[in-house]
């Protein structure tokens, strides 16, 4: 290669944008952003910005993919054509199909879809700016504007990236990590329930090193996750404590 | 197709089986099914494998074609993974383009492959920035029984070793195509072992009627030196995080097995004396 290698981790230890290996970037989400959506999120996870909508629970159509016995999840993870270097066409890619599928598919175990038989739950998740760990910031958007929406569900769902830049083993990777470094590993959580949601790996890891890295990445999780309850505590912290006994007296 | 309600009640019965360490089909927990792996079996393809665990049935054919680079590796050959639910092959596939699980399981397999490097990129360059060697992977599913990733994955790299690239001639910018081909050098074996999870059971290698009624499962590659180069965690379901490190473990076990299987049948497709 003619072009200079990309040091990740400098002779202090230190990444790229000057964070410890298991430090997180700055972490800000907002619930109820939007006006016509039943529950909203925005995600700032470093340089990254999404925003999440879910509509519903409501009629679905077309109306024979109704499911008889529980709501059918459907999940939309779409990346706006200027929240990348190079425009992206905003035709679905097939990273976008992807990983629209393996968002729904974690945070459908945290959503009590038996409630309600025969309706759709629509959630959209639009990547405003990329800087690495998209798939991630959206399953914990999401999770918190599901909440918003008052969907019932076990858990809110975390998710975090972790990964091996120049030999290290690092929490929540930025774009440059993911581009340049060995391995890119997201994971979601339900810290709750203990279970994970979501496993993906890409780049070689030994079987010692793979375990550090799960671990670190749920230490993570833990983290996000204080950051998504005080959000939603923010929006609901003021409401009455009967409601709040009416609601869970209902189960 | 199958109906909600005997899926439901296959569940029951398939739980209980598995909770006591038994299948349906006679299996243990941890056994694949019977594996056949052939090679050559598209005369046309420039490489070509089918693999066969139980009734599931995957052709992969390679072709190599002489292209242009990304923009970004301007010295790198080009690797393109796709896969066809043909709908022969099932009655819930229908025509039209791929649909969700056949990209993702195109994109896995992709990933399995790139990540083991078992290609060098590098080595299919002719001239930097002009012309590389786009080497394109078509997956075709023939029967679908269950286990699709393992056998697609298998079946791909199958396809790879039996793969042989036409010599090239640079004549300034021309390329000039020989009649000699060389074969395609790989340098890791890439392997895809799936575990299902049913109930607090983990099995390997799931039939359509175990698939059905999965909580989830998680598909590990690896590499020849036994790490793991890849994962993907599919359906709604969840594992605990004793189970993945449980499942990490047998795929690194089951995948050295199907990589001495899959030598194996190599060996006799070179030397058919020897067999």
């Amino acid at each position: 290669m003619s072009e200079e290698r990309i040091v990740l981790i400098d002779e202090r230890g230190l990444r790229v944008d000057g964070r410890k290996p298991d430090e997180l970037r700055p972490l800000k989400i907002e619930v109820g952003v939007l006006a016509n959506a039943n529950g909203s999120a925005y995600i700032e996870q470093g340089k990254s910005k999404l925003l999440v909508a879910v509509y519903g629970p409501r009629e679905l159509h077309p109306k024979h993919l109704a499911l008889p016995d529980r709501a059918l999840l459907r999940c939309r993870y779409h990346m706006a054509p200027f929240s990348v270097e190079e425009r992206k066409s905003p035709a679905p890619s097939r990273r976008e199909i992807e990983l629209s599928k393996v968002i729904r598919e974690a945070l459908e175990p945290a959503i009590l879809l038996d409630r309600f038989p025969r309706t759709a739950i629509d959630v959209f998740i639009e990547v405003l700016e990329a800087d690495g760990g998209t798939r991630c910031a959206a399953v914990t958007a999401a999770s918190v504007a599901l909440a918003d929406a008052g969907i019932p569900m076990r858990d809110l769902v975390v998710a975090c990236a972790v990964g091996k830049v120049d030999g290290q083993i690092v929490v929540d990777l930025c774009d440059l990590e993911d581009k340049y470094g060995e391995v890119d590993m997201p994971v979601a959580y339900m810290p709750s329930k203990g279970v994970v949601t979501l496993l993906q790996m890409d780049g070689i890891l030994t079987r010692e090193e793979f375990e550090k890295a799960f671990k670190m990445a749920l230490e993570a999780c833990e983290k996000i996750y204080q950051v998504q309850k005080d959000a939603l505590r923010r929006k609901f912290g003021g409401v009455q404590e009967e409601s709040v006994e009416e609601v869970s007296g209902d189960k | 197709m199958i109906s909600k309600v005997p899926v439901n009640l296959n569940k029951a019965y398939l739980l209980n089986l598995a909770s006591k360490g038994a299948r349906i089909d006679g299996r243990g927990l941890k056994d694949y099914r019977p594996i056949s792996i052939e090679f050559g079996v598209a005369g046309k393809a420039d490489g070509s494998a089918g693999v066969r665990i139980g009734n599931t049935y995957v052709m992969v054919g390679v072709k190599a074609e002489i292209g242009t680079p990304f923009s970004d590796t301007p010295d790198e050959g080009v690797l393109m993974v796709n896969a066809e639910f043909v709908p022969l092959a099932s009655p819930s596939f229908e025509p039209g383009p791929p649909d969700e699980n056949a990209i993702e399981l195109a994109r896995v397999v992709d990933r399995g492959i790139r990540k083991s490097e078992a290609i060098n990129l590098k080595d299919l360059c002719i001239i930097p920035g002009k012309k590389v060697w786009m080497i394109w992977v078509d997956i075709y599913v023939l029967d679908y029984n269950g286990n699709l990733m393992d056998a697609s994955a298998l079946a791909a790299l199958a396809a790879l070793m039996d793969t042989k690239i036409p010599v090239v001639k640079v004549d300034g910018e021309e390329v000039i195509i020989t009649e000699d081909r060389k074969p395609l050098e790989l340098r890791d074996y890439p392997i895809a072992v799936t575990i299902g999870k049913l109930g607090q059971s983990l099995i390997v290698d799931p039939t359509l009627e175990e698939e059905n009624v999965l909580d989830c499962r998680l598909t590990v590659f690896t590499t020849k030196d036994g790490n793991t180069c890849a994962f993907q965690k599919a359906f709604p379901g969840v594992f605990t995080p004793e189970e993945i490190l449980e499942a990490v473990d047998l795929a690194i076990e089951k995948g050295k097995e199907l990589r001495s299987k899959l030598f194996e049948a190599y060996e006799k497709f070179k030397e058919p004396s020897k067999g």
